[in-house]
């Protein structure tokens, strides 16, 4: 560990943590390659495209685009925190709802893509088809077209798309 | 044979087994596994397109803390590490230019992001800062940074070939014939379209992880690959470690649309340099250097003819394609164009017909397959082609298609194409039909009128396209034909275990298509067991040693056909098994929903899944029969599948912006029978929203020093959920007659049919101002200026 290594606490899905870091260190690079949550995914380099959308304190963030530092003291949520798999099959209703709506492919976007709309959903409960779009501006997908991920987030809101 | 679980089998809806695995965050993805020792591989990247490298310091970055090496590209090649330059698998003619494509490059670069040498260092930002530290000096040459450049043939992308043509390949029976039916056709269209380059951006970046085992010298490739067999054949061809020392696993794969279908340096850097190290090399490539680091998709400039009689049925198709190689020939690049030979008079009949392909150099990166790979570019050009003749004509889109497609649009079956191959089955009229209905064209035409009327802001374009595309690769015998150096069949394995649970082994290699649950779904009806008795192993070359992968639509139609043969074949092993306990003659054992029973005694019955112990045991087997219960095939397809459909795309305008809103997409497409509905609609959605943004958002942009000036996904524009509608679709069924399945294929089918459907709609809301045709991307920018330029502003 070079030697400007900084300490930083922060709790991931419930548990705490005490990293040290280089201060130029990116949030996703300390969830992957330091505490070994692998869920959340990389897919630029210019906070475009959301796969490493994750939730600090409740609300969504790319975490590609935060310092690990800055997470210091967070509660931060992760895909592998989402799920409450201790009892038994417990996948999140979002979770849940893109599966049953095939709303993944290859799945690399579908962490994030998941945690962006467990968000949008928390922060705007009666969202048309048009207003999930909108809010997942910040999420790319290259497999689904996106029909079947809007298809998801209403069914999670309780609507038909 | 019936399925045991109607809501299990060919045919149903059934929700995903890949899911679970994926939206927990639990899949293993190729970054996502870690090796103790690991090595981070940083690659110094090329900042010149076209330039001899003249000198490398690397002494900077070989002093940096936790720097392994530094190796250049001179050094490696007195190393010995690799015995061929990576792999070229289609030489189109015997004739064709192939420079050396080096892992590195020795001396001289001929792209933008070409490596030029390699860092290993301890740390993922180790290997990073190590990268900049390396200084290169690189002595200009002059670039060719377009296709009309390389066709110039001023400057050379590669200067000891002397030109950069790098072949010519041409379908073309009778010029003197079609020269005729031009010179005495009442209509003609002369059309020049750009398949502008696209970058093909599966959300997983590439990446490998190489693990070595020093003492018995075998190596295990991790790739984010779509080929993880090919890979392995091509690794030991290309580095000289005997093939059976390399393993090749592409775990959980994020998409690949063709990108994923190559040999690259970093892949056999990564297993040379592992084995040379004794440690795990890995590397990861960032979304920004994959513009240089991963091929690109299209880059061809297109030249369609089409002459027709008075009531525009079509007499002769003329095309001519300069195609862009890009620098190198990488696995299947001069092929790419060829895909879409067949193709180019779409689903229409014509007399004459006449294709050339010209392959070119550019010092840009190398392209090859990208969704659909020349097929989108084929139908583009027969589809923006037939409307601007049916403008000529003076009838609707709809009506020439009617008048030209084979067969009057009535129901065929292995109809003759001018280019020489067979369409296995088609029905067009059906799809244009409920495309029509299903949009309701009627009505939009008439809102269209009352836009214009009205002179609104907001002007309505209705777009068609009736697409046909050749898929379900291939025949190996007609592959040999055009010279490509593999086969076409696909591997399959089907066992039934101990314990009666089946384990089904592909040889196609799923990164999205669900290849785990339609296979079970295969295995379900056909053997009579739950979809949640099968497991499927893939994408290792130790567990599925024979198979040729996925790309080309191939999978089911190949590869899911292997497997249901070959359950086929473990079914009548079982019968003599079943007949053996029963006293009976096996010919007498029928098999039902699961059950062998004897013929007029249904009451007397016992289950497959019984027999995996039986076979196991083999305590009491009929005489000369082996124990164990499984089977495997290799299907080599007797002919090609020839899935299509009719797509309509419905966009809206606004006249002061130039932006062009897609506000409606319905798609009717046929693939023949269905394994699983839901899996196929998901592959039209994402089709089709890949081709629209080729025509309404995406170009790979090159200065005119071949420098590619939006290589981040903040400038190269993959659209987001908010520019793009839901998507209708409905399908008709025409089982192809090639495949016992009666399966064709449907990976492809979206995007080979968008991009014409919107940007006909696209011309057919600016028709008002004389606008016939818009190039792609149709920016904001360029719909302005075309209407500018109809209005009489001189732009």
């Amino acid at each position: 560990m070079p030697a400007n290594a900084v300490r930083i606490s922060l709790s991931v899905n419930g548990r705490s943590h005490d990293l040290e870091v280089e201060p130029r260190t990116l949030l996703v690079h300390a969830l992957r390659d330091e505490i070994g949550l692998t869920g959340t995914n990389i897919g630029c380099d210019s906070s475009s495209c959301g796969a490493c959308t994750i939730l600090v304190d409740g609300q969504s963030a790319k975490s590609c685009t935060m310092l690990a530092v800055q997470a210091e003291g967070c509660d931060i949520t992760t895909i592998e925190g989402l799920a409450d798999t201790t009892d038994g099959d417990g996948l999140h209703p979002m979770q849940e709802a893109f599966h049953q709506c095939h709303g993944l492919q290859c799945g690399y976007c579908t962490p994030g893509m998941i945690l962006a709309s467990v968000s949008l959903l928390e922060e705007y409960s009666d969202l048309d088809e048009q207003g999930v779009r909108a809010g997942l501006e910040g999420n790319l997908c290259r497999c689904t077209g996106y029909h079947n991920i809007v298809k998801a987030v209403l069914s999670a809101a309780g609507k038909e798309a | 044979m019936t399925i045991t679980d109607e809501n299990a089998g060919i045919g149903s809806r059934m929700l995903r087994k890949e899911d679970g695995a994926l939206v927990t965050g639990e899949a293993k993805f190729v970054d996502d596994i870690h090796v103790p020792g690991e090595l981070w591989m940083g690659m110094v990247r090329s900042t010149a397109a076209h330039a001899r490298i003249v000198s490398i310091d690397a002494s900077a970055a070989k002093e940096m803390p936790g720097v392994e090496a530094v190796h250049t590209g001179a050094e490696l090649a007195a190393m010995e590490l690799w015995v061929a330059p990576l792999p070229c698998a289609w030489p189109v003619t015997d004739d064709m230019a192939n420079p050396p494509h080096w892992p590195v490059a020795p001396d001289t670069v001929h792209h933008v992001g070409e490596i030029v040498a390699v860092v290993l260092a301890d740390s993922r930002y180790g290997a990073a800062d190590a990268v900049e530290q390396v200084v290169v000096e690189y002595e200009s040459l002059a670039a060719v940074a377009s296709i009309d450049q390389a066709v110039a043939d001023t400057d050379h992308a590669h200067t000891d070939l002397g030109t950069n043509k790098a072949y010519t390949w041409a379908i073309d029976e009778d010029p003197e014939g079609t020269q005729a039916a031009f010179d005495a056709a009442a209509h003609s269209v002369t059309c020049r379209f750009e398949q502008q380059r696209l970058i093909p951006a599966a959300m997983e970046p590439r990446g490998v992880v190489a693990v070595p085992s020093p003492m018995g010298g075998d190596v295990t490739l991790y790739s984010a690959s779509q080929v993880p067999h090919i890979l392995k054949v091509m690794a030991a061809a290309t580095t000289g470690i005997p093939e059976q020392k390399i393993r090749v696993i592409a775990p959980a794969v994020g998409g690949g649309f063709g990108a994923k279908l190559n040999i690259n340096p970093d892949e056999i850097l990564a297993i040379t340099l592992a084995n040379r190290m004794g440690r795990a090399v890995r590397w990861t490539e960032s979304r920004t250097e994959a513009a240089g680091s991963t091929h690109q998709g299209r880059g061809q400039m297109q030249y369609i003819e089409l002459a027709s009689d008075s009531d525009g049925r079509l007499t002769a198709i003329r095309v001519k394609i300069d195609a862009d190689m890009g620098a190198y020939m990488m696995l299947i690049t001069p092929g790419v164009p060829l895909l879409g030979s067949f193709l180019y008079h779409g689903v229409y009949e014509t007399p004459k017909f006449s294709f050339t392909c010209e392959g070119w150099f550019t010092n840009r990166t190398p392209t090859d397959a990208y969704r659909g790979a020349g097929r989108p570019e084929a139908s583009y050009a027969i589809e923006r082609a037939m409307d601007m003749l049916s403008y000529e004509v003076g009838i609707s889109p709809e009506e020439i298609r009617r008048r030209n497609y084979i067969n009057g649009g009535e129901p065929f079956e292995m109809w003759e194409n001018p280019a020489g191959i067979s369409f296995d089955s088609g029905h067009y009229s059906p799809t244009l039909d409920r495309a029509l209905e299903m949009a309701d064209v009627a009505g939009l035409r008439a809102e269209q009128q009352r836009r214009r009327d009205a002179g609104e802001v907001k002007q309505l374009g209705i777009g068609l396209c009736t697409y046909v595309e050749i898929c379900g690769l291939a025949p190996s015998r007609a592959l040999g034909g055009l010279k490509y150096a593999a086969g076409g069949w696909e591997h399959a394995t089907v066992r039934l275990l101990p314990t009666g649970k089946v384990e089904v082994v592909s040889g196609s290699t799923p990164h999205g298509q669900g290849h785990e649950t339609s296979w079970s779904q295969i295995i379900a009806t056909k053997m009579g067991v739950s979809p949640d008795d099968v497991t499927v192993l893939h994408s290792d070359t130790a567990l599925s040693p024979l198979g040729l992968d996925t790309y080309g639509s191939r999978s089911l139609a190949v590869g899911g056909v292997a497997i249901s043969m070959a359950a086929e074949k473990v079914i009548e092993k079982a019968r003599l098994i079943a007949a053996h306990q029963f006293e009976a003659a096996p010919e007498d054992v029928e098999f039902e929903a699961g059950s062998f029973s004897v013929a007029g005694t249904p009451s007397k019955s016992v289950h497959i899944q019984e027999l995996g112990f039986v076979a196991f045991a083999a305590h009491d087997l009929p005489d000369g029969l082996e124990p164990n219960l499984q089977e495997q095939v290799s299907f080599d397809p007797p002919n090609f599948a020839f899935p299509f459909g009719t797509h309509v795309a419905v966009v809206e305008i606004d006249e002061d912006t130039g932006g062009v809103d897609l506000i409606g997409y319905f798609a009717v497409d046929d693939c023949g029978n269905q394994i699983n509905p839901l899996i196929v609609e998901g592959q039209v959605h994402g089709g089709v929203v890949q081709g629209a943004a080729q025509a309404l958002y995406e170009v790979a942009v090159y200065d005119d020093q071949a420098n590619i000036t939006n290589p981040s996904l903040m400038d190269y524009l993959v659209p987001s959920a908010a520019e793009v509608p839901s998507i209708s679709t409905d399908f008709t069924c025409t089982p192809s007659t090639t495949n016992p399945l009666g399966v064709k294929g449907v990976g492809e089918a979206g995007t080979i049919g968008s991009a014409a459907a919107v940007i006909n709609a696209v011309v057919d809301a600016l028709r008002p101002h004389g606008i016939t045709d818009m190039a792609m991307p149709a920016s904001p920018m360029r719909v302005r200026q075309a209407i500018e330029a109809a209005k009489g502003g001189a732009s």
